[in-house]
């Protein structure tokens, strides 16, 4: 089991952003975290990731609790911008090589010149889209077992999106690493998601294999994304 | 030609009848092998835990079978092929009658549809 978590839950004042959220994901899998905003996805994420700490419950991850140590095999790309403004693209990627023994800096400029962003760039002055694929050339520039995506298509034009996409469908290390996505635009995922996920107000309303989604309702996860957010789907989750 | 995948329907079944046609038009021969699991996911653009499962399903239905550490090959036996060729026609046969029922054609318009199914079959021939 790569993640399990068990009766997370986070409350900020006055209101429970997650809660009691249960489920576990296999080695390997691509799960898609859907839901409107305000489901509680991006705390979720924060709260795998170690950066924040639930208010209750536990998660795990590949059987250790979420610490220093998981944080050095998950790769968390949050919907803001988590780099340096000040610092130049390379001399950002060069300190976050730092951080993990296992970095690839063929693959950093590999996947640099692919998806054209210039090394010598500072950070403050990339676009929205060119932040968005650094996030990717930092997910896939090591093995991490675990890629957690927040909005990685969020505000990007379908070009950059395209681009984003397809490193993701590359770099994929199958069978070895799992990903978890979250996003507003699930049509651009629809192929890529394996395992899903829907959340509303804190809680998992609905969770199964994509697959065997669209077989039991003849309808595409976007279609199951409408149905639940207007408030149409009962007894099931 | 890449495949177009319709979302509401299970993917890793619209991928096995891909590679069926794939098989039954003669694209990969019988006992030839397919596209590794990475290779196959790029080419159809879904996840490659999908690809896998798909030639698992194909295996138990004995369409594909695998060689241990070498990969996946699509059945040496030609005769299962062409009962796969037998099932895919009938499926397709049955959508084809399904959307020209709600034509609400007569009885005396089905010499005309055969007539334009042979006409539209040869020109589809000599095309290609």
């Amino acid at each position: 089991m790569l993640v399990e978590a068990r009766d997370v839950a986070k409350k900020y004042p006055g209101k429970w952003a997650l809660d009691g959220v249960t489920f576990s994901a296999d080695q390997g899998k691509v799960l898609g975290v859907l839901g409107e905003n305000g489901a509680g996805k991006s705390t979720l994420f924060r709260i795998i990731s170690g950066i924040t700490r639930p208010t209750r419950g536990t998660v795990a991850i590949a059987g250790m609790p979420v610490s220093l140590e998981t944080r050095k095999i998950v790769a968390y790309l949050p919907d803001i911008n988590p780099f340096y403004e000040w610092m130049r693209v390379m001399e950002q990627m060069e300190f976050l090589a730092s951080f993990y023994p296992e970095w690839d800096m063929n693959k950093t400029s590999e996947l640099l010149a692919f998806l054209d962003v210039s090394p010598n760039d500072r950070i403050g002055e990339l676009s929205r889209g060119q932040q968005a694929k650094l996030k990717m050339v930092y997910a896939f520039s090591w093995p991490s077992r675990l890629v957690l995506m927040d909005e990685p298509l969020g505000g990007i034009d379908p070009p950059t999106r395209k681009k984003v996409i397809s490193t993701l469908f590359h770099e994929f290390r199958y069978g070895e690493q799992g990903i978890f996505i979250c996003t507003h635009l699930v049509s651009e995922v629809e192929e890529f998601i394996e395992d899903v996920l829907y959340m509303k107000k804190g809680k998992i309303v609905l969770s199964d294999q994509a697959d065997l989604l669209r077989e039991k309702k003849g309808k595409s996860l976007t279609g199951i994304f409408e149905e639940i957010a207007e408030g149409r789907m009962r007894d099931e989750g | 030609m890449t495949l177009i995948i319709d979302p509401n329907r299970p993917i890793y079944l619209q991928i096995m009848e891909e590679i069926k046609k794939r098989a039954v038009r003669g694209h990969y021969p019988p006992g030839s092998q397919l596209p590794s699991v990475r290779e196959m996911a790029q080419e159809m653009g879904v996840n490659p835990n999908t690809i896998a499962r798909v030639y698992t399903e194909l295996e138990r239905e004995g369409f594909v079978f695998t060689r241990r550490g070498q990969g996946s090959y699509i059945t040496d036996n030609a005769r299962r092929i062409e009962r796969e060729r037998e099932i895919l026609t009938e499926a397709a046969v049955k959508r084809f009658v399904e959307e020209i029922s709600a034509l609400d054609l007569q009885n005396s318009h089905r010499q005309e549809l055969i007539e334009m199914i042979t006409k539209n079959l040869t020109h589809k021939e000599n095309k290609s």
